[in-house]
C-alpha cells in the first residue's frame, strides 16, 4: 500500500476487475492468480482466450505462465533491474508517452537517470531473462492500446516491497497506462476485508480515511466526535509491537483473529515475544498456536454470524449478512463494546448500520454510503455524496496526489541468498486448496483431502542430487529454524528453489524465513531465504 | 423446515465474491454462488463452495477460557469481560496506554475494525494498532 500510495496518492487498485477484460495486454507479476484469487485467474484467462495478451513475470511456471504469450521467468527478488530494463527499452525505441509525462507525472529526470544502467545486457546477466523476451515484453506493454498491470505478494513480500511496487507504477506512467479503462496498477488483496482494516483505520497512523493521526486538526476532529482527547504519540506496527513486548515496554495485546504466530516469520521470535506480555486477549473462532499463549480467549463470531461490510481489492464495499445467530452469543462488535464501556468509555450497543454511519459522517470517502443503499448496490469508494455512483477507476484525469511521482530506483539485493550451508532458495506461497494459515480450509473435510500435508516443489535435478524421489520426507533447515515435508519434483520451479506453501502449524514454513523486513512498509521478506534439505 | 437463503460475502482472498448461505434449523445446509454478484457473477472457487464447513466445525471456540497455569477454565461472559477490562486497566493506569497493543483483522467486518480502532483511540488512548495488511 505505501508503495503505490507515495507514486499515486492512493494505495488500492487502480480499476476494477471488470476492466481486465476490457484489456489488450495483461501484465500479470508475482500472483499465481489461478490458485490464490481464483475468479480472478478466470478472468484473466477468459481475457486471454478473446484475444488479449498475456504476460507473466513469475520465476515459476504457474498455471497461468503455462498459458501466458510472454513468460519473464526472473531470478528472484530482480524485479527493480526487470523493470528498469524494460523502461530502458520502451525508452529507448520511443514507445513511452511524452505527452501523458509532461501533462501528468513529476520527476522523470530521476526515472531516466535510475534506467541508465540497465541495457539489455546488464539487465539479462541480473535477471537471467533472455534479451529477446525483454524486447518482445516491453513492446507488447508499452505498444497495446490499453495495458493492465496486476501484482500480488510475489512484488511486495521482499525487504524492497516498496521499492517493487513503485517500479511498477514508473512503468505504467512512463507508458501513460493508467486512468483510462484496461489499464492501471492493480494490486490483489489477499484477504477479504484487509483494504477495509485499512480503510477503516486500523493502522498506526491513520485514522479512518486515510486521515493522518499526526495531523493535529484531524486530532481535533476525531476528539471533538469521540468526545475523547486524542493521543499525540505515535503508534507502532505490529511488528514493533513484538519488539516492543520484547523489549519489555508493551506490557498487553488484544488479537482479534490473527494468528501471528503462525503468520509472522521468524516464528520462535513472535512466539517468545507473545510469552512475554502480562496480558494476552485473544478473540477467534478456533484455537490456533496464538490462543495457546492467551491469558484470556475470547471466543469470536465467524462472517456467517455477522452483520456489516467487507471492502474487496476494487475498493468495493458489499454487504455481509448475518446467515446465523453468534455461535457462542456475542457478536464481535458487542464484545469491543462491552469491553469499551467496562473500561470507562462508553460505546454504546449500536448496530452495525448505526457504526457504519458513524463512520461514514467521519470519512469523507465513504461519506456517501450506508447499509440501506448497500442493500441495493454495492459501491466503490470514493463515494462522497448520497447520489454518487461511486468510483471504479481511480486517477482518471489527475491523480489522487494530483501529479504521479517517478521514483527511479536502484536494485536492493535479497537480504540472505543461497551459499555453501544454506544452497537452495526457499519461496512461499498459497496451495490451491488451502488459504492462509489453514485454521478455516484445513477444517474443511474437501479441502483437506486434497492437501493433507506439507509438500515442497523441487527441481528434479536437485533432487537427484541429493538421492530424493516422489514423495520423499524430507527436512527444509534455515538458520531460523526447521520443519518436516515431502518432496515433490517439477520443473515448474526452477532450479535451486525450492517452494513451500505456508498453511500447515505442524509444519510452520514461517520457523524458516527470515524476519528482514522492508524499510517503509515493514513487509516482510517471505518470498527469499536460504535453506538446505536432508533425507528423512 | 423453512429454508433460508442469506446473500453475503466470501471470508477468503480479496476477491469478494457474493455467496449465498441456504440454512434451516439453525445450521448451514451449503454455500452456493450468488447468481448476479459482480465479481464472481455466479461461480465460486472449490475454498468458497466448501466454506460452511469451517462455520459448523466441532473445534469451534464456543466460551471464554480463562488460562490458569498449563490449563484453561471455561469462564462465562460477564466475568470474562470483567477480567478482560480488569486487566487492561490495570496495565493501562500503571504503564501508560501505549503500553497496551492491539492487533485487528483484515478477516472482520469494516464494522468491527472501525470499533476496535476507535476502542484503541478512545478506551485505552494509543494509536499502537495494527493488522496484517503487511504480511
Amino acid at each position: 500500500m505505501a508503495g503505490l500510495a507515495t507514486s499515486f496518492g492512493s494505495g488500492a487498485m487502480t480499476n476494477p476487475f471488470d476492466d481486465l477484460e476490457a484489456s489488450d495486454c495483461l501484465l500479470v507479476v508475482g500472483s499465481n492468480t489461478t490458485v490464490a484469487h481464483p475468479m480472478v485467474g478466470m478472468r484473466l484467462m477468459r481475457r486471454k482466450r478473446t484475444g488479449g495478451r498475456l504476460i507473466v513475470v513469475d520465476p515459476r511456471r504457474t498455471t497461468l505462465a503455462e498459458l501466458a504469450d510472454i513468460h519473464l521467468r526472473l531470478r528472484p527478488g530482480t524485479d527493480v533491474p526487470l523493470f528498469n530494463g524494460l523502461m530502458r527499452i520502451i525508452h529507448e525505441s520511443g514507445w513511452h508517452k511524452q505527452d501523458f509525462i509532461e501533462a501528468r507525472t513529476e520527476n522523470f529526470p530521476a526515472l531516466l537517470e535510475a534506467i541508465a544502467p540497465w541495457t539489455p545486457e546488464a539487465t539479462e546477466s541480473v535477471t537471467g531473462v533472455p534479451r529477446d523476451l525483454l524486447f518482445r515484453a516491453a513492446e507488447a506493454y508499452a505498444t497495446a492500446a490499453a495495458s493492465s498491470i496486476i501484482y500480488c505478494l510475489g512484488i511486495t513480500q521482499h525487504r524492497c516491497g516498496v521499492n517493487n511496487v513503485r517500479v511498477l507504477a514508473d512503468l505504467a506512467m512512463l507508458c501513460g497506462q493508467i486512468g483510462r479503462p484496461g489499464t492501471g496498477v492493480n494490486p490483489l488483496r489477499g484477504q477479504n476485508n484487509v483494504q477495509g482494516s485499512c480503510d477503516m483505520g486500523g493502522l498506526p497512523d491513520y485514522y479512518p480515511g486515510y486521515q493522518k493521526v499526526d495531523d493535529p486538526e484531524v486530532r481535533a476532529t476525531f476528539a471533538r466526535a469521540w468526545n475523547r482527547p486524542q493521543p499525540t504519540t505515535p503508534g507502532l506496527t505490529s511488528l514493533e509491537m513484538m519488539e516492543a513486548l520484547h523489549r519489555g515496554s508493551l506490557k498487553a495485546m488484544i488479537i482479534l483473529g490473527e494468528n501471528p504466530v503462525v503468520s509472522d516469520p521468524d516464528a520462535s521470535h513472535v512466539k517468545a515475544a507473545l510469552g512475554k506480555a502480562e496480558f494476552l486477549l485473544c478473540i477467534d473462532i478456533f484455537p490456533t498456536p496464538t490462543t495457546e499463549l492467551a491469558h484470556l480467549t475470547l471466543p469470536g463470531a465467524s462472517f456467517a454470524e455477522s452483520d456489516g461490510t467487507f471492502t474487496n481489492s476494487e475498493r468495493r464495499v458489499q454487504r455481509v449478512r448475518q446467515a446465523l445467530p453468534p455461535l457462542a452469543g456475542r457478536s464481535n462488535s458487542r464484545i469491543i463494546q462491552d469491553l469499551s464501556c467496562r473500561m470507562g468509555y462508553a460505546m454504546p450497543p449500536d448496530s452495525p448500520a448505526a457504526v457504519f454511519d458513524e463512520m461514514c459522517a467521519l470519512t469523507p470517502s465513504l461519506r456517501g454510503m450506508s447499509h440501506t443503499r448497500l442493500d441495493r448496490e454495492s459501491l466503490c469508494w470514493p463515494c462522497p455524496d448520497k447520489d454518487h455512483p461511486g468510483t471504479p477507476m481511480l486517477h482518471k484525469d489527475h491523480f489522487v496526489r494530483g501529479k504521479g511521482l517517478f521514483a527511479g530506483l536502484a536494485h536492493t539485493p535479497p537480504a540472505e541468498l543461497p551459499d555453501a550451508d544454506y544452497p537452495l532458495l526457499l519461496n512461499t506461497g498459497m496451495g490451491h486448496s488451502h488459504y492462509l494459515t489453514g485454521t478455516m480450509t484445513r477444517r474443511c473435510p474437501m479441502l483437506e483431502r486434497e492437501m493433507p500435508h506439507l509438500v515442497a516443489d523441487m527441481h528434479p535435478d536437485d533432487a537427484k542430487a541429493l538421492g530424493l524421489r516422489e514423495g520423499s520426507r524430507i527436512r527444509l533447515n534455515s538458520r531460523r529454524g526447521s520443519v518436516a515435508a515431502r518432496a515433490h519434483l517439477t520443473d515448474t520451479v526452477p532450479q535451486g528453489t525450492v517452494f513451500a506453501p505456508l498453511h500447515f502449524a505442524e509444519a510452520p514454513i514461517n520457523a524458516l524465513t527470515i524476519a528482514e523486513r522492508d524499510p517503509v512498509s515493514k513487509t516482510p521478506e517471505f518470498k527469499i531465504c536460504a535453506v538446505n534439505i536432508e533425507k528423512v | 423446515m423453512t429454508i433460508r437463503h442469506t446473500s453475503t460475502v466470501c471470508p477468503y482472498c480479496g476477491c469478494g465474491c457474493g455467496l449465498t448461505l441456504e440454512t434451516a434449523e439453525g445450521r448451514i445446509l451449503r454455500t452456493i454462488p450468488t447468481a448476479d454478484a459482480p465479481v464472481n457473477q455466479g461461480r465460486l472457487c472449490v475454498k468458497g463452495w466448501n466454506v460452511h464447513d469451517f462455520v459448523q466445525h466441532p473445534d469451534r471456540l464456543t466460551q471464554p477460557l480463562l488460562r490458569e497455569g498449563r490449563e484453561c477454565r471455561p469462564l462465562d461472559w460477564e466475568s470474562a469481560l470483567d477480567h478482560a477490562a480488569r486487566e487492561l486497566c490495570r496495565i493501562r493506569d500503571t504503564y501508560g496506554p501505549d503500553s497496551i497493543g492491539i492487533l485487528t483483522s483484515a478477516r472482520c467486518t469494516n464494522e468491527e475494525n472501525y470499533l476496535l480502532q476507535k476502542f484503541a483511540r478512545c478506551a485505552v488512548g494509543t494509536h499502537n494498532i495494527d493488522h496484517c495488511a503487511r504480511l
